[in-house]
């Protein structure tokens, strides 16, 4: 990184953060697209409540569909930009992980701890 | 008129919102306004318009928009600092029979307001201004990345500052504490203008704060002069990007959280009301998620300072430098881990409370070390005790104590006990105070040579050390102790007379500070007098270690003519002792950013809109809305963004700053 | 960070560099960088209001639920717009790098209209919901999806204000680098929207109607 100036590459634009081949937007393209009908199918083929799995696989396909953009479509890779964007990609993950995850701990454990009050908002009404 | 006519213009605006009616406020008001009509009148008088808006406002020069940080914190200072005499004074004598000379009502918005302008308009401004004018040069860089929107961040910040004060006279500020809990924010207990004026300020405030930090990190990482790779950047720059990240990586759960509430203000919505599923506490969760990793961002970089300040002082080069840099990243992650303990009290059960309380102990540990590498670069060096080096001694003695009765604080059982006291009060003003602010006044004095070509003065700037730290001693100490005994804070009138001393000490280190803070005042102002006597030709008055030193003080516009090879960590001091010599000729144009008015006009689009919002002018707010559209969209029309500074000029320049390095020596 | 060329100290100490022209600011790869941490924020901005979302996910108040109310056939029809967008993105991007001005307009201008679809789609389904009394005021569940997804709409709106520019000023003056470097900056928005729409329409309305 510091030694930027120097770096050739960096007149040509392209190589620093590389906007992958025609044939990885292709490929990337493809699995979105069957990453995308698949769990629209899971859920629209069965009308009502599912089973757990069904749950656990649609959040699988949606994870891998993320990964599958993120590389094919944002192109991020462990060269780009000298790693940075992917040190700043996997910190954000875990931020993420971190206040979502973190949210609902710590909302759940509040709502089974305290009293449960119809119609309030310390449990869930349905 | 009719009615709904001045109803549609004025929104929710009558004269009942101007505070004619109280003393107090309409002293300040004359006051404020004779004070401003005398600097508007003085600038006009000297022509200064045309010198201010194009040398200063419209500026994207680092180093100006970090001066310019730093004034709009010290002027915010002087705000914060008469809310905290007032509460003082509210304090000492409401006792028993007495109300005091404040109405709850009034004491509610101004310890809202104290917190509020401290954390956002003071700290993160002093931070931030310190950062932006110390870091491009310690990496030997030009700029920042994206000087424009440098200073852009800077403007807004500044909008989110004058909507506060504007609330001070328009109506009323919010009285609902420093970070408005859910459900009291909620329409249906603060429906006046308070608390929408809180949310606007801030949120303008806080996309500038968002966007400075985005620049900051872009800069560090890409634009360190060669040579230096990560492990050779100095402490400062190490602490600042720490900081910076964790900006980015928490301000979002701010944004989200006001913008929330104020979709329950505004739209209706159920977020965090009593009603219809909303979750009060996950406000609570979604705003502590930015605020105690927040404490962090302004804490890191004064860590930063300390240690550059340590360094320097002591003849040495730190101690332990990659400890350093390892526990400033183990604290940058960990802050993000420890939020729950500030409502350990909202009974989420042990499993939850234990992790949190735990997180929070082991926060303590890399700031121990920290504190045991200065002590250990202190031991044998060659220590000058000037002015920075007492700020930081003065830091270690009691930063620690706040440190330590942070970790009591961590432990559940024992928070329940002092959650809501003044002893949380005191404990969070002792690591602010004796961690942030005295590192802020360390930092100016060390780096005002380099600002501005001479040195503080040395005497007022003892009396403002000392009237700090005994200040803050005298004033802080009777609040650890009534806290202990159970006081709550956020109270206007005691029952309990027994305990009044302890406020009336208070209140006299009350002002003892404010003789500190003056004091800091008049060595600016008396450096300025002394200017000659105090001049810096050198570049270097405390010989420094690091790059900053290595310019001409104040820098040239482009920093460093042509740009150092960095060999050493301690690159400046590496030079020094390696027989460096100037370069006297083969300077190049050099590639510069244009200034632009670009970010005054927007930050004063959203400071209408936000005023529009908070009143209610919804036409206001519609045009200031369409007219930031259109500025920001015009903006990305204009491509003629640089210019070259011409070889000659640089030659001219380097060349009288030669004469004046062989004047000197 | 890999030092080459600084072997200084063998050859005798070099304290400064000999610049290229150009090449004093960063350049454009600091461009890029901040964008991409921008982005980061701005998932951040997300994943709070997923969290808000997660936490009042079936806080009705005795309101509609999510099976009641929400339309598979019409979510599907909007994520194809969406991802559709998105590969129509990508094929512009190699003659973006070519500099061929016309195809790159001509796919930009695809994906404009596919976003258009999309915020179209979803404008509809909104007062759609409204004129059933399912409006965010209903409950707090219907509050964090509304605010949920017209956050990301909103953010689409802003990619079709940034795309309608950028049509406009490639013909200005056409792909130079600066234009470049923004349309770059364009395309990582544009997928990054598509790949929080992925969250949305799995943690949103999938597992809202299978709960």
């Amino acid at each position: 990184m510091s030694t930027e100036p120097y770096d050739a590459a960096l007149h040509a634009y392209g190589d620093t953060h590389g906007h992958g081949s025609r044939l990885g937007y292709r490929i990337g393209s493809l699995l979105a697209i069957v990453l995308t009908v698949v769990p629209f199918w899971l859920v629209m083929s069965q009308p009502g409540p599912a089973p757990g799995w069904t749950a656990a696989a649609i959040f699988a396909l949606a994870l891998i569909q993320i990964v599958v953009h993120v590389v094919c479509f944002l192109h991020l890779d462990t060269r780009s930009e000298g790693g940075w964007t992917l040190l700043a990609f996997l910190f954000t993950a875990v931020i993420v992980i971190i206040t979502i995850g973190g949210s609902v701990w710590v909302m759940f454990h509040l709502n089974t701890n305290m009293m449960p009050m119809p119609g309030g908002h310390m449990g869930p009404v349905r | 008129m009719s009615d709904t006519l001045l109803k549609t213009v004025f929104g929710r605006l009558t004269w009942e919102s101007f505070p004619i009616h109280e003393p107090i406020l309409l002293t300040t008001f004359i006051v404020v306004s004779l004070l401003g009509l005398g600097i508007v009148g003085a600038v006009t008088k000297f022509r200064l318009w045309g010198y201010l808006w194009n040398e200063w406002f419209t500026s994207v020069d680092h180093k100006k928009i970090g001066i310019m940080y730093v004034i709009l914190g010290v002027i915010m200072l002087l705000r914060g600092f008469s809310d905290a005499l007032m509460m003082r004074a509210q304090q000492a004598v409401a006792f028993g029979a007495n109300e005091g000379y404040l109405p709850a009502h009034h004491y509610d918005q101004i310890f809202t307001a104290h917190g509020t302008i401290m954390i956002f308009f003071v700290a993160i401004p002093l931070v931030v201004g310190i950062v932006n004018f110390v870091m491009p040069l310690q990496i030997g860089a030009r700029d920042v990345a994206f000087p424009f929107l440098n200073n852009l961040s800077f403007w807004l910040t500044v909008a989110g500052a004058m909507l506060v004060m504007i609330s001070l006279f328009v109506g009323e500020f919010a009285r609902t504490g420093w970070l408005s809990y859910a459900p009291l924010a909620e329409l249906a207990y603060s429906p006046d203008t308070g608390v929408d004026y809180y949310l606007w300020s801030l949120q303008i405030a806080g996309v500038g704060t968002t966007l400075s930090a985005i620049n900051m990190v872009a800069t560090i990482i890409k634009m360190r002069a060669p040579g230096m790779t990560m492990m050779k950047m100095p402490v400062f720059c190490w602490t600042a990007l720490c900081s910076n990240v964790l900006a980015i990586a928490i301000f979002p759960a701010l944004t989200a959280a006001f913008f929330l509430l104020m979709l329950d203000r505004y739209v209706g919505t159920n977020f965090f009301t009593n009603e219809l599923g909303g979750a009060p506490m996950m406000y609570w969760n979604m705003v502590w998620i930015w605020g105690h990793p927040e404490v962090y961002v302004l804490v890191l970089p004064a860590f930063g300072i300390y240690s550059e300040i340590t360094a320097t002082f002591s003849g040495k080069p730190l101690f332990g430098y990659s400890s350093m840099v390892y526990a400033t990243v183990v604290i940058t992650i960990l802050s993000y881990l420890v939020w729950l303990h500030h409502f350990f009290t909202m009974g989420a059960g042990p499993t939850v409370n234990s992790f949190f309380g735990i997180a929070t102990m082991v926060i303590s540990i890399p700031t121990g070390a920290k504190i045991f590498n200065w002590l250990f670069t202190m031991y044998k060096g060659d220590i000058r005790f000037e002015l920075p080096m007492q700020w930081v001694v003065a830091f270690m003695l009691t930063f620690v104590v706040g440190g330590m009765t942070g970790v009591l604080l961590a432990i559940p059982p024992a928070d329940f006990v002092f959650h809501n006291s003044l002893f949380l009060v005191a404990h969070f003003h002792n690591v602010i105070i004796g961690g942030v602010v005295f590192a802020l006044f360390a930092g100016m004095t060390y780096w005002f040579p380099k600002a501005f070509g001479f040195k503080l003065d040395e005497f007022w700037g003892k009396v403002a050390f000392w009237g700090w730290v005994i200040g803050y001693w005298v004033a802080w100490t009777p609040i650890y102790v009534v806290g202990l005994m159970g006081e709550p804070r956020r109270v206007h009138h005691f029952d309990d007379t027994s305990i009044q001393p302890y406020f009336v000490i208070a209140a006299i280190g009350a002002v003892i500070i404010l003789v500190g803070i003056l004091g800091f005042v008049m060595s600016i102002v008396m450096g300025f007098v002394k200017r000659k006597q105090l001049a810096d030709v050198t570049g270097d008055p405390w010989d420094g270690r690091t790059l900053e030193w290595s310019t001409s003080s104040p820098p040239p516009a482009y920093n460093f003519a042509i740009t150092p090879v960095v060999h050493d960590l301690d690159a400046w001091y590496d030079m020094k002792v390696r027989g460096y010599e100037r370069p006297a000729s083969g300077f190049r144009p050099i590639h510069m950013p244009r200034n632009t008015g670009t970010g005054v006009i927007l930050a004063g689009l959203a400071l209408a809109l936000g005023f529009g919002m908070v009143w209610y002018m919804w036409w206001l707010a519609a045009l200031s809305f369409a007219g930031l559209l259109v500025v920001a969209v015009g903006h990305t029309f204009n491509f003629n963004r640089d210019y070259f500074i011409p070889a000659d000029e640089v030659t001219r320049t380097e060349s009288k700053r030669q004469h004046l390095l062989q004047a000197g020596a | 960070m890999t030092d080459h060329a600084l072997n200084a100290r063998d050859t005798g100490t070099t304290w400064h560099l000999a610049e290229q022209e150009d090449h004093d600011h960063g350049g454009n790869g600091a461009t890029v960088l901040g964008f991409w941490i921008y982005l980061m924020s701005d998932a951040l901005i997300f994943a709070s209001l997923f969290a808000m979302f997660g936490v009042v996910s079936t806080s009705y108040a005795g309101g509609p639920v999510p099976r009641e109310i929400f339309d598979l056939k019409l979510v599907a029809l909007n994520t194809a717009f969406l991802l559709a967008s998105s590969i129509t993105f990508g094929e512009a991007m190699p003659h973006l790098e070519a500099g061929r001005v016309g195809p790159t307009r001509f796919w930009l201008a695809i994906t404009g209209l596919l976003g258009l679809a999309f915020v179209g789609v979803e404008l509809y389904e909104f007062s759609h919901l409204i004129a059933e009394g399912a409006g965010p005021q209903r409950s707090a569940f219907l509050s964090a999806f509304f605010t949920l997804v017209g956050t990301h709409g909103a953010h689409v709106t802003v990619g079709l204000i940034w795309i309608a520019a950028s049509l406009v000023q490639i013909g200005q003056h056409g792909l130079i680098q600066p234009m470049k470097r923004r349309l770059i900056c364009l395309s990582m928005f544009w997928h990054f929207l598509d790949i929080i729409w992925i969250g949305v329409f799995t943690f949103v309305y999938l597992y809202g109607v299978i709960r």
